[in-house]
């Protein structure tokens, strides 16, 4: 694994504390040539070839090849007439805050990085679906957008291209689900958010049955990056095969919680102990959902693991959104789980059984365990939703209720003792 | 075909289905909730989970849901080289049980008082998957449940959320009222407020729902479990299109009516006016008993003996009878009338007008080279041209077969990206709002409006020359019509380019507008269509359930009777289920009621024609009676007696038997069974030729057994007569079918005719249904009950149509009155039904805002209409919609009766 070039792309324009940069100021940092480069010099396919060349992939939690997404969208003149392109900006994942760093820290970036996507599939109209708390992001997207559209970067004719991109801005209703990005586009239509099943696809038949490409917003920021610095450029960015820096942050009793663009498979101890500056004093690391609260706890043993696709996957946990939930020793593994299971139990769509009715079950089992009401066979209802459950995609309509077992399943394995005490001594043993 | 391994067993499916389809077409079982063979799935409940292996080699598997999963692997991604299931799989059972588990977590478990038990899906999945203890030990969340109106009672908390509900109301019916609220473990099915559920097919909530949650309000009135019903096969008598219906009675009243699937007429669906319809059966407006006029000139009830004694006391001294007959009668009490009376003195007992223009339908099926669908063929339709009928009013299923056949257009496209047609959300979402072609011309809106290409408003005239420009665009040989507005041109060629480009094109009219103009447009249409070498179609409504029977038998009317009686050539009069002051201008049916020296009435119900007679014969309804009707597609269905009065009342047929007895005819004891009498009427007339053979004889047996009324869990046998005898008595006997008034017989599946209830071991829902069809969602085994008389003459070439009507002239001092339909009062019989009486309108004049305007009439405010030289007041009701100088006279409400419309009449304030 050859050591990274050590460029942070992303966040190179972002000044914490300071205004993000107006189009001028990005563009005298060198912002918006990617779009004249893809608009003078590049066919649609070839933004979609470089991006799939750099090894992108999504950053949205589920790490799909970015590229090979877009190669599925029906190009040329027999292609349907409409097609859009959608930026999943509803981050709403408990303790991932990377995506409103992207917004309101450089709001052009992730604007360019829509018309590209937008032009590599040959969009008709872009729209953002903002997480309905991002108030700051959504002024700053509004002013944004005009200004865009003012310097010809969006509306008609885009730099004399030919090309059009009308760009929305649409505020969520505010639930955890729409950031499923069919469910997603069923919020944008007007619909109830629940989500599609797969196929169709949405980039054959998704927002109002058209070609639709729903992206996280860290992966569109890394596209103008490409366009403009190549794929050999990009790949040299991380320690892996996969391309490109990633928005890493952590959360928890840390000394230091805080968001870093590092490398791709840079390892966890460097992120906790380095940059989060280790446990507040006087507490010890216990476990980590590594990316975010629908991923399995990892613990200690896992900790010297980079911080990558794959090694976190074949660790029993995902990847996911990358920003991490640490918790340590003083804290109850049974009430935090149960806090989870809660926000799950609150924001199940309700479309599908498993997860409207078994995930509301398994919050009542931990509310009583945690309350000193839990009795010997809970723990083996519990394991047994979660089994059947499991996170085995199929069971369930969507990846929702797999991904909200996660860090129970994980937590039943990992601490086990807890749980059981909790049970033996009816009571909380955390509680003071 | 395509094979598939179950459990290591290779079978041969459709290959365009998904594996629950498949599986359950097999015969094998399978439990599911949100899935329904009419609405498609949408993999809600994950219910139906097997595993899927990748091949023979494959021991892992993984589970799938199998109504998500196309039997043909192919289409996976990635793909597999065969597809095999295994149903039985350890881990795919324990996953299902643990569905179910879930699906109860907040069930109340209240199953003993509930309407459901006993036809409940959750019940007989809950058992099929053998869940049988719950885990769960907190608190169940409750819901708090709303007025839906009277058809349909709410309770919630029994909801196991399968999404069915919304699915069939909103999706397939077209409905907006009902939605889905709230989320996660607490989503709710209901409106936003309380009121009266707006879809005229709210009742197939009923069936549509697997548990408790909609339930039948007026059954609950009257509630019994559903194995302690006595049930038989029936026909719906509220409208002309003959859906097939299963009525359950106990202790001799009507409770509940169930769809009866006929998978080429009704499929699963009835209208709310077919399925609450039913209360007329429990009528106190029933006639119990023979009623003979005593001296005091009052009708008093009497006994069959009294009544036989007086009939035979002026039938047998060579009295000159005439019959009429009627089209709500079956066609054997109307062959056994015309039998009495003889083929040129038996009237059919419908309106001058509706009996031409019912032939004039019969004709063009008959000549002409297009022909009529079934409903199911009508779902098909890939373009459809509605001329002149409004039919959510006028034939309500027809409304929801057509909200069907929008689909087929948009729906191609799902099938260009390889979306098959049951994965219904990714077609709903690939189609969005797109309809195929639906053009209605009507006098007035109608509800279907809302899924139309194209709407026109006009008066019948110009409605009938609409459809000639139509077939005139299709044809130029077909009569051109001149003087048409440049508007009517357009919308006759973009009508025209629509039915070209299409498929399967279909014309639907029929009578309701008065205008046998409008029908031979219709024709016309249809013919041009068949004439460009395509398959043109062609569907007229009529008015009612023996409408097309009655007037194939004869072609007198009743005005023709009146013109008889008038003209002294006969004195006794023999009306047979009929009102007729609904038939014709009141003054001369009193004028035909006062000539005939003895007036005899046979029916079940008290008029003001049965008020008149002199003697009144109990005729059982459709409940108590077998016969045969013939809906508008010309198809004849059997319909068997449900259960045993306790009164008098007999098949009108039996009656007018033993009035020709005692009229010294002959013929009249070799009748013993309805089997001889459709006998007899095939022999009589060509065109019943198969009415014998649309279901077996009353001697079929199946291993020796007659198939029970009854289910084989009917309790209280031995003791509901206790009172008034210990021992038990002999079920009546039944000489006209196969079928026992008893719980003994054959339990297993009937020939589809006798189908009197559909269960099977473990299926006591009307899901049930599987069971008895050839593949899920299509035809019975067997076939579909019922024979079509009338087809149409292969390549027959019969002359255009060309009395093309002049266009419509306003008059001064005149209006136009066109007759308006109302799904809940327009019909004689379901109005005697509290819940429809409820929901029926009151008597109003519908005018156009300036038409109105013009005479200084407001909304509300009455006006005065002189119709048949008769005076009415009536509420103005504003109809934007409707034509200027036109008013709309809703049909059947109480006030003007017997009128025929259209109609002029001065309109004064």
């Amino acid at each position: 694994m050859s050591e990274p070039i050590g460029e942070k792309p992303l966040t190179k324009n972002i000044n914490l504390g300071e205004a993000p940069f107006d189009l001028k100021q990005y563009e005298s940092a060198g912002g918006y040539q990617a779009v004249r480069k893809a608009m003078t010099e590049m066919a649609p396919e070839e933004v979609t070839g470089v991006v799939k060349e750099a090894n992108l992939r999504g950053r949205g939690g589920a790490g799909f090849p970015t590229g090979m997404k877009w190669s599925f969208v029906p190009m040329g003149d027999r292609a349907p007439k409409r097609k859009y392109l959608v930026a999943n900006a509803d981050e709403m994942e408990p303790g991932t805050f990377k995506d409103r760093l992207l917004l309101e820290g450089d709001p052009h970036q992730f604007i360019e990085g829509m018309i590209l996507a937008a032009y590599a599939i040959q969009a008709d109209v872009a729209y953002i679906f903002l997480r309905w708390a991002y108030k700051k992001a959504e002024a700053l997207l509004g002013q944004s957008i005009a200004e865009a559209y003012d310097a010809g970067y969006l509306g008609k004719n885009i730099l004399g291209s030919g090309y059009n991109l009308e760009l929305y801005l649409h505020t969520s209703a505010g639930r955890y689900i729409c950031g499923e990005e069919t469910a997603l586009m069923n919020a944008l239509e007007g619909k109830r958010p629940i989500p599609r099943t797969k196929p169709p696809f949405p980039q054959t038949s998704g927002l109002w049955g058209k070609p639709t490409i729903v992206q996280n917003v860290e992966t569109l920021c890394n596209v103008p990056h490409i366009v403009a610095n190549g794929a050999e450029w990009y790949k040299r960015l991380s320690y892996s095969g996969n391309g490109g820096t990633k928005l890493f942050g952590a959360s928890g009793k840390i000394k230091r919680p805080a968001i870093w663009e590092l490398p791709l498979g840079t390892p966890m101890r460097e992120l906790l102990e380095e940059h989060a500056g280790g446990m507040q004093d006087g507490l010890k690391f216990r476990g980590v959902l590594p990316g975010g609260a629908s991923t399995d706890f990892l613990v200690e043993e896992h900790l010297d693991l980079p911080m990558d696709y794959e090694p976190v996957m074949e660790a029993g946990s995902r990847l996911g959104t990358g920003t991490m939930v640490i918790l340590d020793d003083k804290t109850c593994p049974v009430g935090m789980i149960r806090n989870l299971e809660l926000f799950f139990t609150r924001e199940s769509c309700g479309f599908c059984t498993p997860c409207r009715d078994g995930i509301p079950w398994t919050h009542r089992l931990l509310d009583a365990i945690e309350s000193g009401d839990g009795k010997d066979e809970d723990l083996e209802n519990l394991e047994f939703i979660v089994n059947t459950i499991t996170r085995m995609l199929g069971r369930t309509f969507c990846a929702f209720a797999p991904g909200a077992v996660e860090p129970l399943q994980s937590g039943l394995k990992y601490f086990r003792e807890d749980f059981e005490q909790h049970i033996r001594e009816k009571r909380c043993p955390y509680a003071s | 075909m395509a094979t598939i391994y179950i459990d290591n067993k290779p079978y041969e499916v459709g290959d365009d289905q998904n594996l629950l389809q498949a599986v359950l077409s097999l015969g094998l079982n399978l439990p599911y909730f949100c899935w329904h063979p009419a609405l498609g799935s949408v993999g809600a409940c994950r219910q139906c989970a097997i595993k899927q292996f990748r091949d023979e080699e494959d021991t892992r598997g993984k589970i799938v849901m199998a109504c998500m999963t196309p039997v043909n692997s192919k289409s996976l991604i990635p793909p597999l080289n065969e597809t095999r299931i295994s149903i039985d799989d350890g881990e795919a059972e324990q996953f299902r049980e643990s569905v179910i588990e879930w699906l109860m977590v907040n069930h109340p478990h209240d199953c003993p008082v509930c309407d459901e038990g006993g036809s409940c899906h959750l019940q007989d999945m809950t058992m099929m998957t053998g869940h049988n203890y719950r885990r769960y030990r907190f608190k169940k969340r409750t819901h708090r449940n709303q007025y839906l109106g009277p058809f349909i009672n709410h309770e919630m908390n029994r909801c196991i959320a399968c999404y069915r509900c919304v699915r069939f109301y909103n999706d397939y019916g077209g409905g907006d009222d009902l939605t889905t609220l709230a989320s996660r473990g607490e989503v709710y099915f209901g409106r936003f407020e309380d009121g009266v559920l707006e879809s005229e097919f709210s009742g197939n909530l009923v069936e549509v729902c697997p548990t408790g949650v909609f339930t039948d309000k007026t059954y609950k009135e009257h509630y019994t479990r559903k194995w302690d019903l006595q049930t038989a096969p029936s026909i719906c008598v509220h409208c002309s299109l003959g859906c097939n219906t299963i009525p359950g009675e106990r202790y001799g009243e009507i409770r509940t009516i169930l769809s009866r699937y006929n998978g080429e007429v009704n499929g699963y669906f009835l209208c709310d006016r077919g399925r609450f319809g039913y209360n007329f059966v429990n009528s106190d407006r029933r006639i119990r008993q023979p009623l003979i006029r005593n001296d005091g000139s009052e009708l008093e009830s009497s006994t069959p003996a009294a009544a036989g004694d007086k009939l035979a006391s002026f039938l047998s001294n060579g009295a000159k009878m005439i019959g009429i007959g009627s089209p709500r009668a079956s066609l054997e009490a109307n062959f056994a009338l015309r039998t009495l009376v003889g083929e040129d003195r038996f009237y059919n007992g419908m309106s001058a007008n509706d009996s031409r223009l019912v032939a004039s339908a019969i004709r063009i099926l008959n000549d002409g080279p297009a022909r009529t669908p079934s409903l199911r063929e009508v779902e098909s339709a890939d373009a459809v041209f509605v001329l002149g009928e409004d039919l959510t009013n006028t034939a309500p299923r027809l409304d929801l077969a057509v909200r069907q056949s929008v689909r087929r257009k948009p729906i191609e496209r799902a099938a260009a990206l390889r979306i098959p047609e049951w994965d219904d959300a990714s077609v709903r979402e690939l189609v969005q709002d797109e309809k195929g072609p639906l053009f209605i011309a009507t006098p007035n809106s109608t509800k279907l409006d809302d899924i139309a290409t194209q709407t026109y408003r006009a008066t019948p005239d110009d409605l009938a020359r609409l459809g000639y420009a139509v077939a005139h665009a299709l044809d130029p040989a077909a009569p051109s019509v001149t003087d048409l507005s440049d508007t009517v041109i357009q919308l006759a060629n973009s009508i025209a380019q629509a039915l070209k480009e299409s498929k399967r094109p279909l014309v639907i009219s029929g009578t309701s507008c008065g205008s046998e103009e409008i029908m031979q447009a219709a024709a016309n249409v249809a013919w041009a269509l068949c004439e460009d070498g395509r398959a043109g179609e062609v569907y007229f409504v009529v008015p009612e359930c023996n409408s097309m029977g009655v007037r194939l038998m004869a072609e007198h009317d009743v005005d023709a009777a009146i013109q008889a009686v008038q003209a002294d050539e006969a004195d006794t009069v023999i009306v047979l289920e009929n009102d007729l002051y609904r038939r014709a201008a009141e003054e001369s049916v009193d004028v035909l009621l006062a000539a005939a020296k003895h007036v005899i009435a046979i029916d079940h119900l008290t008029h003001r024609t049965t008020e008149k007679a002199e003697i009144v014969l109990p005729a059982g309804t459709f409940a108590e009676s077998d016969g045969t009707f013939v809906n508008s597609e010309g198809r004849a269905q059997r319909f068997y007696q449900v259960f045993v009065p306790n009164g008098d009342e007999q098949e009108s047929w039996r009656w007018l038997q033993e009035l020709m007895g005692a009229a010294g005819r002959l013929e009249a004891p070799t009748w013993e069974n309805l089997d001889d009498i459709t006998t007899a009427l095939a022999n009589a007339y060509p065109i019943f030729e198969a009415v014998p053979k649309i279901a077996p004889p009353a001697e079929f047996r199946v291993v020796g057994q007659k198939i029970p009324r009854q289910s084989p869990r009917h309790s209280g046998r031995t003791s509901v007569l206790a009172d008034v005898d210990v021992s038990e008595p002999k079920p009546p006997s039944d000489p006209d079918s196969p079928f026992s008034f008893s719980m003994e017989g054959y339990t297993g599946a009937p020939p589809s005719a006798l189908i009197s209830r559909f269960w099977s071991p473990g299926w006591n829902s009307p899901q049930a249904i599987n069971k008895f069809q050839i593949e899920v969602g299509g035809h019975l085994h067997g076939g579909d009950p019922g024979r079509r008389l009338i087809e149409p003459t292969q390549n027959a070439n019969p002359a255009y149509f060309s009395d093309v009507p002049a266009s419509f002239e306003l008059r001064e001092r005149e209006l136009l009155i066109v007759p308006l339909y109302h799904i809940f009062g327009s019909d004689e019989l379901s109005v005697l039904s509290p819940g429809i009486a409820e929901q029926s309108p009151q008597p109003y004049l519908a005018l156009n805002p300036s038409t109105a305007a013009n005479l200084q009439a407001g909304d509300g405010e009455a006006v005065e209409i002189t119709l048949d030289g008769v005076a009415h007041s009536l509420p103005v009701k504003l109809s934007p919609a409707l034509p200027e100088g036109t008013a709309g006279l809703p049909v059947g409400l109480p006030g003007p009766c017997g009128i025929t419309l259209p109609a002029w009449s001065r309109v004064e304030k």
